[in-house]
């Protein structure tokens, strides 16, 4: 086991879902309740990397972020130096790759919430921000709660990406999934057996524990 | 029409708009009054209540309520839905799902001092009959039951207007005739204009004071219900207050002296009381409502039965809980009918049944004539 690469993968993992949850609450909800002109593209460009192959979406932060384009130059400048190849450029990739994780779970559970519960809460009173937070988060944690999970779990898994952007630095870049790779490249099944089975044991409960709040809540709405 | 400074102490809707359905309203309720808006499905109904809550931005507008406006389009002004103080029962009542009885009561509340509002909350409760289920979750309660705590939820605010939408149609028979009592000792204690939307009309007979005739977003009527159904100001009204004796005729002559309108309808000749309004020779419209058609006892006469007697055979029979409702063939050939309704112990009494040959009066006080319109085109 490289303890070393599962701390920095859990690291990754936190911090990318520190920086979803809030772009992920507001997203959701403003994709729940506003009806607008390309709605339907914002969605499917939020989407993309639902479908798109890792390796190309790494490839393209790996232009984009490098010292080669402008976007790089500018981040350059802020950071003192390119975001490729390094923790702080795995965190930004990890946060664009995640989008649809943080983002449609929690769409979805603004969605269910029926628009008469929040007009009631509008006619008891509450303004705007208020409704928010005593009646829309508390119906919708479980789609929060939901979209911590999935992008937690799918960021500690997460190797196309990471390998192309942070390459396979140890302590900085080198994630648990990019160690597994490592290890059956020097023939050492061993780790990478130990290392697997422990990713898929933490796969598998973090989505049997999505399953089993969103059934328990099933029936919110009567 | 009510006086203008009671109007001033209710609430005053004035509502034009062409998307995103078609409305012209203009109604007013006044304190204490239970005003119902009445139409079928797709009228609008919902949507003026709505209009009223600020839950819909009418594109022109003017609503005011106890001296307070609430919309008033000339001057861009539109105060938003938390900022008005109503109360409104939803459909399906809407009930945060997370809070209890008693917590769904007192998210209503945010108006007054903390350490009232637990008492009020209870208060209101045991007003609605919920005395002792504060604790229970909206899921836990029954339908009946979530309708009590929609109302003291609407009340907790301590609303200008109550609004109420729909809120009998989703509870069964039994429930609804309990809850109809309760409203209607509530509201007696209520002082705020009451606004009850429905689609059924003896329920608006029942709990309301005036009745408003929605119609495509247009508000045709208001009036007292009984008024409205024996005197509507159109066939259209006719049609929608569910009037089945709706036909068209031509104005024979007026006679003053014996306060009598003559009617041809097809071939036969009516007697109506007097409504000169109406040009002898104009087609017009008329109707007479299922109770004003008189029975005639078989073997004695009755009050009445020289009043524009038809003979003819029962083509319909239905007992409607303690009423029954006959249609009656006058015309075999030109297959006109007339419907009457009379109590079950007079419809047996009299032996009434499928197939009967029977002996009816229209009375002339009940034929009430409106502008012509073509029927069929009625919907």
């Amino acid at each position: 086991m490289d303890w070393e690469a599962l701390l920095l993968s859990v690291k990754l993992s936190a911090l990318t879902v520190l920086f979803l949850l809030p772009v992920g609450v507001i997203t959701g909800r403003w994709l729940a309740y506003s009806q607008f002109y390309g709605r339907s593209m914002v969605q499917a460009f939020l989407a993309i990397p639902l479908v798109l192959p890792p390796t190309v979406l790494g490839y393209y932060l790996l232009v984009s972020l490098g010292g080669g384009s402008a976007l790089g130059k500018i981040l350059e400048r802020l950071f003192g130096h390119t975001l490729v190849f390094n923790f702080e450029g795995l965190v930004i990739a990890s946060i664009i790759f995640n989008l649809p994780f943080a983002i449609q779970p929690i769409q979805r559970a603004f969605e269910a919430i029926p628009r008469e519960i929040r007009e009631a809460a509008a006619c008891c009173g509450m303004k705007p921000t208020k409704v928010l937070w005593r009646i829309e988060l508390p119906l919708a944690w479980t789609g929060i709660v939901s979209a911590i999970t999935m992008t937690f779990a799918h960021t500690l898994g997460e190797f196309g990406v990471v390998l192309m952007v942070g390459g396979n630095i140890p302590g900085e870049t080198k994630t648990i999934a990019i160690a597994i790779y490592d290890r059956v490249q020097a023939f050492d099944n061993n780790s990478a057996a130990v290392m697997s089975a422990f990713l898929l044991a933490f796969s598998m409960m973090a989505i049997a524990f999505t399953y089993l709040i969103t059934d328990r809540n099933k029936n919110t709405y009567g | 029409m009510a006086d203008e400074v009671q109007i001033a102490q209710g609430i005053r809707v004035r509502l034009i708009q062409a998307v995103p359905i078609p409305l012209a309203v203009d109604l007013y309720c006044q304190p204490g009054e239970v005003l119902a808006i009445a139409g079928p499905s797709g009228s609008g109904k919902t949507t003026v209540l709505r209009a009223i809550a600020g839950l819909h931005h009418a594109e022109n507008g003017a609503i005011k309520c106890q001296g307070e406006i609430w919309q008033d389009s000339a001057m861009q002004f539109y105060l938003p839905a938390h900022q008005r103080a109503v109360g409104l029962v939803f459909q399906h009542y809407a009930l945060f799902p997370h809070f209890t009885a008693l917590g769904n009561v007192l998210e209503a509340m945010a108006h007054l001092p903390q350490a009232v509002r637990k008492e009020r909350a209870e208060e209101l409760l045991r007003r609605v009959h919920l005395d002792g289920l504060g604790n229970r979750y909206p899921k836990a309660l029954s339908g009946g039951q979530q309708q009590r705590v929609a109302v003291a939820r609407a009340l907790a605010r301590e609303p200008k207007v109550l609004l109420l939408d729909e809120p009998f149609s989703a509870v069964d028979q039994v429930t609804r005739r309990r809850l109809y009592r309760e409203l209607n000792e509530l509201r007696r204690s209520l002082s705020m204009p009451i606004i009850l939307v429905t689609h059924d009309l003896e329920e608006a007979t029942m709990l309301s004071d005036r009745l408003c005739i929605l119609h495509r977003g247009v508000t045709l009527q208001s009036g007292p219900p009984l008024e409205v159904a024996a005197h509507p100001v159109s066939a259209t009204v006719a049609r929608l207050m569910d009037q089945q004796n709706l036909f068209t005729a031509q104005i024979v002559s007026h006679d003053q002296l014996a306060q009598k309108t003559l009617l041809r309808w097809r071939g036969l000749f009516l007697e109506a009381h007097y409504q000169p309004d109406y040009a002898s020779g104009a087609r017009v419209c008329w109707m007479i409502q299922s109770s004003q058609v008189l029975l005639h006892r078989r073997h004695r006469e009755s009050n009445g039965h020289r009043e524009n007697p038809l003979s003819g055979t029962i083509i319909e029979y239905m007992v409607l809980g303690d009423y029954v409702s006959a249609r009656v063939e006058v015309d075999r050939h030109l297959k006109i009918a007339i419907t009457l309704t009379v109590p079950v112990y007079v419809a047996r009494r009299n032996e009434l049944s499928y197939g009967e040959e029977v002996t009816v009066s229209l009375l002339a006080e009940g034929i009430h004539l409106m502008p012509f319109e073509k029927l069929h085109g009625i919907k």
